[in-house]
């Protein structure tokens, strides 16, 4: 592992742990109101933000950030709404936000020479200093919601209805949530890029339920699993020259896998032992 | 306006609510003063769930007004502590395991607000597992229960916000008999304290003693206001099943399934 010598690979392995800690913190929520697939959408809304960074020439990453929270709060306003055509109106969203963000990028690659596979896939052995601090500081923020609001939060991704009769401020916890989402993909856009980042939101999520009995022990269980599977991603990546992105993601879901499988083998045995006893 | 004793806990007034321009509910009057056990009954879609919503501000009203602990309107907001709800069963959002526990402390956030909790906060979520029964599961996975144990865990939900008003939506609707027996005892308890009940059935069941006045909404109207009806001729039968064949049960309303159910 003498390749994590170099510090172009420490700050990579860095930007992937923030990200590997954080994305499940949030995913559960999402998990839990079984709108898994949500941060997709958003990471697709955050890519028009990148198009106008670049062709502005501000930091992508604070575009990013601001347009994909405008798109989250836009989504939980039809989600509120909870109508049919809500179907419809997040296709529109989603994919106004990937086409404007690939005709924004294209416009400005005479000025630059960034690489939209970079923002959709991930790149994390090009993390800068100045990318740490900025992952850095919105992870804290990331965690800071998600941590210390945990049983707010719980309450009204579990059973909103009671929430709201109960009293609590759900409409600015929705808002917040949406906001804490879109920060969450930004955050992850380096390391897994835009498509890929709602897989690290949900995988360790869905490896972690299967063993767990409560919301806190899956969300801890989870947050472990997302920062090992980073880890190990980056690290196969550097040894073996693979997309750290891709690689991050399929270490996740081949734990999910091998989980699932043992877990299967385990209660057939058992099952098998009692029939034959 | 403040609460005093002669205050209603429910004050209904010719409440009007519509779906789509279809009055569900027409201009309803209910008073529930403290200390009542008060059921609505009706057959299915008559609009008794709807009244329930409609006093928990969860469907909005076209025409009239509802004063809970004498407070209207954005008052009642200081009074959402004092209210339990115990919805029919547990919504859709349970895509994660979560522990008795974690569902039943989500219940004194009601009171807690945004303060971290201090031991009277845990010692209250102890004490509503502990009055439906269920300690012995407080760390078992909400799914790992029966339905009626479920159920059980959302009236321990409502407890724990140490709440003066239960409103239970067809609490008793298909929980197996233990579970009744420990939901009777619950409810018993929480009224013997002082506590105001309201509650949508279908038929009372083991509720029967427990309850003071019966309200039956037809049509979205009501139709009795009084005491419970005894149950006479063939209907008292022991073993009668009290079905309708008439009564467009299980049919698939307009406003799809679960608003009056």
């Amino acid at each position: 592992m003498e390749i994590f010598e170099f510090p172009f690979m420490q700050r990579a392995l860095l930007g992937a742990l923030i990200t590997g800690l954080i994305a499940p913190a949030l995913g559960i929520y999402l998990v839990q109101r079984r709108m898994a697939l949500i941060g997709d959408g958003i990471g697709h809304i955050a890519l028009t933000g990148v198009g106008l960074g670049l062709l502005t020439g501000s930091a992508p990453v604070l575009t990013a950030v601001v347009v994909a929270a405008v798109g989250a709060v836009a989504v939980e306003l039809v989600r509120q709404r909870g109508r049919a055509s809500g179907d419809i109106a997040l296709a529109l969203l989603f994919y106004g936000g990937i086409s404007g963000g690939v005709f924004l990028v294209a416009l400005s690659s005479g000025r630059t020479n960034a690489n939209l596979t970079a923002y959709l896939f991930g790149s994390p052995l090009t993390t800068t200093g100045t990318d740490l601090v900025v992952m850095a500081v919105l992870g804290a923020f990331v965690l800071a919601v998600t941590l210390l609001l945990r049983p707010w939060l719980f309450a009204i991704c579990h059973d909103e209805e009671y929430a709201r009769v109960a009293g609590l401020p759900v409409r600015a916890l929705n808002l917040l949530l949406a906001v804490t989402t879109a920060v969450t993909v930004t955050v992850a856009m380096r390391a897994v890029g835009l498509l890929l980042v709602s897989a690290l939101m949900v995988v360790p999520v869905a490896t972690a339920q299967l063993v767990t009995r409560g919301f806190r022990s899956t969300m801890y269980a989870a947050m472990a699993i997302g920062v090992l599977a980073s880890a190990l991603g980056v690290g196969i990546a550097g040894v073996y020259d693979t997309a750290p992105g891709a690689t991050i993601i399929l270490v996740a879901i081949a734990a999910f896998a091998l989980l699932a499988t043992g877990l299967g083998v385990r209660s057939w045995r058992r099952r098998h032992t009692a029939t034959v006893t | 306006m403040t609460h005093t004793p002669d205050t209603p806990v429910v004050d209904v007034r010719a409440a009007t609510v519509a779906y789509d321009r279809t009055p569900v509910l027409t201009e309803v009057d209910l008073r529930v003063s403290a200390g009542e056990v008060v059921a609505i009954l009706g057959p299915n879609g008559s609009g008794k769930s709807t009244l329930v919503k409609a006093i928990l501000g969860l469907a909005p009203l076209v025409a009239g007004s509802v004063a809970l602990f004498g407070a209207t309107g954005a008052g009642i907001r200081r009074h959402r502590h004092r209210i339990g709800y115990v919805p029919q069963r547990l919504g859709a959002g349970s895509g994660v395991p979560a522990t008795v526990g974690e569902v039943v402390a989500a219940g004194r956030l009601a009171r807690r607000g945004l303060r971290p909790p201090r031991p009277a906060d845990r010692e209250a979520v102890a004490r509503a597992i502990a009055a439906v029964g269920l300690t012995s599961r407080t760390y078992d996975p909400v799914s790992a229960l029966s339905g009626g144990q479920q159920q059980r865990v959302l009236i321990a939900r409502a407890l724990a916000a140490e709440p003066d008003l239960l409103v239970l939506d067809e609490p008793t609707a298909g929980v197996d008999a233990a579970s009744q027996d420990a939901f009777a005892k619950a409810l018993q308890d929480f009224v013997s304290g002082g506590g105001t009940v309201l509650l949508v059935a279908h038929e009372l069941g083991p509720l029967q003693p427990l309850v003071t006045r019966c309200v039956v909404i037809h049509s979205g109207r009501v139709a009795h206001d009084g005491a419970a009806p005894e149950p006479t001729g063939y209907h008292a039968l022991p073993g009668h099943d009290h079905v309708h064949p008439h009564a467009p049960t299980d049919r698939a309303g307009i406003w799809g399934p679960g608003w009056d159910q």
